[in-house]
């Protein structure tokens, strides 16, 4: 990679990054910023809290569809950063820190158990590096059950809350959701826009000829997969916040995994608007069915299974295809000058 | 004394895991799957043999007579369709797919069963267990589990060394265009290996529901097991997925005599010590991986 975009030469060359003006996607990006940030204020109660489940999942969801959908790791493990950074909160909290301040410190946290973790994971590919990324998640889920001081298998309660009315409470826990949504989809689109983004693209699109023009594969991976597992601390966080207590059987479950597998790819793999189009739809789906008990999950497993075979895009990147538009634009058009 | 028990206990337990492991070996040797839903297939034939073979009556210890030829052919038949389709996309399909798959299974079992845990009650004769020393007692159970794990292995061994589908087979997984221009229809010989996966895992599932309790989920832990069989025992190799499980069910022993909650840790953390060490298992060939 020794070319950077900036030193194609735009002579010969036009380039585009955007399908549409981009005033319309900024006001239109504003006013839905507007509109969230004062959700507690504005919206009712019960939808103030489905949002709150909805910015978890689309944190996760978006962390794993970095790593699937533009650097090829199919991870379901990821839950063992959603739960070392619940339990990374609460041990800051026990410790006297705010656990709104803990929640950049608990991404830290699981961005650095990250590290040593890719150099034994990386050793395997495709579906056993999937099967070792749980392996993984099962062993640091058993180790956090069997410290006393994090309550052992039955959890604890996330202290720190004393000083603020149970009304307080719920708004800050929304607000550390959506900051932490926002921050995660805002830093995914800047990275996906960047060098490391391209390089991302290149691998996505083909392996191999990205291998041959000089790409460091490994090395990029290695950066997704931390970025990742910062990422899923950071909604394990505000997981806990928001609950605010956490528990081994919660925190480290599996089921994160497939939620954010199915979100992403019912949305649409290796687009930003995909797994936040498919977390519109599992909410919808789960709230619509809320009285059916686990339907929900099972159409929503048919569906993701029947989407990965039939419509391998997903939802997002049928519409994209069909109506040539792109909201968070990451790529490049080219078009040579007469 | 002590270890000595443990060793013996790991290796019934590890016959047990090699039965699970050795379909799960043999459809990522043959088409490069890796069915994720093969812990969950495990759980349905124990449902299958809990809630159907009633009806057949039979008795549960010979439910496997039913339920084995009946996953073979759901096995065949997954594989023509659904298994087959996303092996046309990519590798990565297959992961999200089987992924699904497990899904679905887990919470229609949830939906369908509920939550309670079942078993397969077989009796009182092979719950009694030999007592050759003061502290070790073998289960007459395990010891008939770890037989079969031991005769399905090596008939599978014998099938794949000298007959003309193991042949075949054998073929499809070392070159699969240079079998199919010599003649081999690779997507039937895919199908017959994922009978022969699903027959075996229907098998576990059964050996599994007789030895303790199980419940929807059950079928994840399983997987993990397997998994974990195959790999420290090596990718592609059969013998070496039966010694794996054995490792990991001493692995497994031994963390449990310093404290039953470690059970499982030991396991991994011998997973993880292979990983780091031998990447490619006691037996498996570096080209494997």
């Amino acid at each position: 990679m020794s070319i950077s975009p900036r030193e194609i030469s735009t002579d010969l060359v036009s380039i585009r990054r955007t399908t549409h003006s981009p005033v319309i996607s900024l006001v239109l990006g504003a006013v839905m910023i507007g509109v969230l940030t004062g959700a507690p204020w504005i919206l009712p109660a019960s939808f103030v809290s489905v949002l709150m489940n909805f910015f978890i999942l689309v944190t996760m969801a978006t962390m794993w569809n970095l790593m699937a959908g533009y650097a090829g790791m199919v991870s379901i493990g990821q839950q063992a950063f959603v739960g070392l950074g619940g339990y990374a909160t609460l041990y800051f909290a026990l410790k006297g820190m705010s656990p709104y301040v803990a929640i950049p410190f608990s991404a830290l946290t699981c961005a650095l158990i990250a590290i040593p973790v890719t150099y034994l994971l990386f050793r395997l590919r495709g579906g056993y590096f999937s099967i070792a990324t749980w392996v993984v998640a099962d062993t640091a889920g058993i180790i956090i059950g069997t410290i006393a001081l994090f309550g052992g298998g039955t959890g604890r309660a996330v202290p720190g809350f004393s000083n603020f009315s149970p009304t307080q409470i719920t708004n800050f826990a929304y607000l550390s959701c959506w900051l932490v949504a926002f921050v995660v989809i805002a830093g995914t689109y800047f990275l996906l826009r960047s060098r490391l983004g391209l390089v991302l693209s290149s691998v996505r699109d083909n392996e191999i000829s990205a291998r041959s023009s000089g790409v460091k594969v490994t090395s990029a991976r290695r950066t997704v997969f931390i970025i990742a597992a910062a990422g899923c601390g950071a909604a394990g966080a505000v997981l806990a916040i928001a609950q605010p207590y956490v528990q081994v059987s919660n925190e480290f479950n599996i089921q994160w995994a497939a939620e954010m597998l199915f979100v992403s790819m019912i949305g649409g793999l290796g687009t930003i608007e995909g797994p936040i189009i498919g977390s519109i739809i599992f909410f919808a789906l789960q709230q619509s069915l809320q009285s059916h008990g686990a339907w929900y999950l099972i159409i929503f497993g048919s569906l993701a299974v029947t989407v990965a075979i039939w419509q391998p895009r997903g939802l997002w990147g049928a519409f994209r295809d069909r109506f040539h538009i792109e909201l968070l634009p990451v790529g490049y058009w080219t078009r040579a000058k007469k | 004394m002590i270890w000595t028990n443990l060793v013996i206990q790991g290796i019934l337990v590890g016959g047990f895991y090699a039965l699970f492991a050795c379909g799960l070996s043999l459809m990522f040797g043959v088409m490069r799957v890796i069915n994720l839903a093969h812990g969950d297939m495990a759980v349905v034939a124990g449902y299958v043999a809990v809630m159907l073979t009633p009806h057949f009556h039979i008795p549960l210890l010979w439910s496997f007579l039913v339920v084995v030829p009946l996953f073979a052919l759901v096995g065949y038949v997954l594989q023509r369709t659904l298994i087959q389709k996303s092996i046309d996309r990519d590798p990565f399909t297959t992961l999200l797919v089987t992924f699904g798959l497990s899904v679905v299974i887990e919470n229609a079992l949830l939906q369908l069963y509920t939550a309670n845990a079942q078993t397969i009650a077989i009796g009182s004769i092979l719950y009694k267990s030999w007592h050759p020393a003061s502290i070790i007692y073998i289960s007459y159970q395990s010891l008939v589990v770890l037989v079969v794990a031991v005769a399905v292995l090596a008939s599978l061994q014998l099938f794949l060394s000298k007959t003309g589908t193991g042949r075949q087979i054998r073929a499809v997984a070392d070159d699969q265009e240079a079998a199919q221009l010599s003649g081999t229809n690779y997507r039937h010989i895919f199908g017959v290996a994922a009978a022969i996966s699903f027959a075996t895992v229907a098998l576990a599932g059964i050996a599994y529901g007789m030895t303790t309790q199980f419940a929807p989920t059950s079928g994840g832990i399983n997987l993990l097991f397997a998994f974990e069989a195959v790999v420290i025992g090596g990718i592609g190799s059969l013998w070496g997925t039966l010694v794996g499980g054995i490792a990991l069910g001493i692995a497994q022993q031994i963390g449990s005599h310093i404290n039953p909650q470690y059970t499982l840790l030991g396991g991994n953390l011998l997973f993880l010590i292979v990983l780091a060490i031998r990447p490619q298992g006691l037996f498996g060939k570096k080209s494997s991986l």
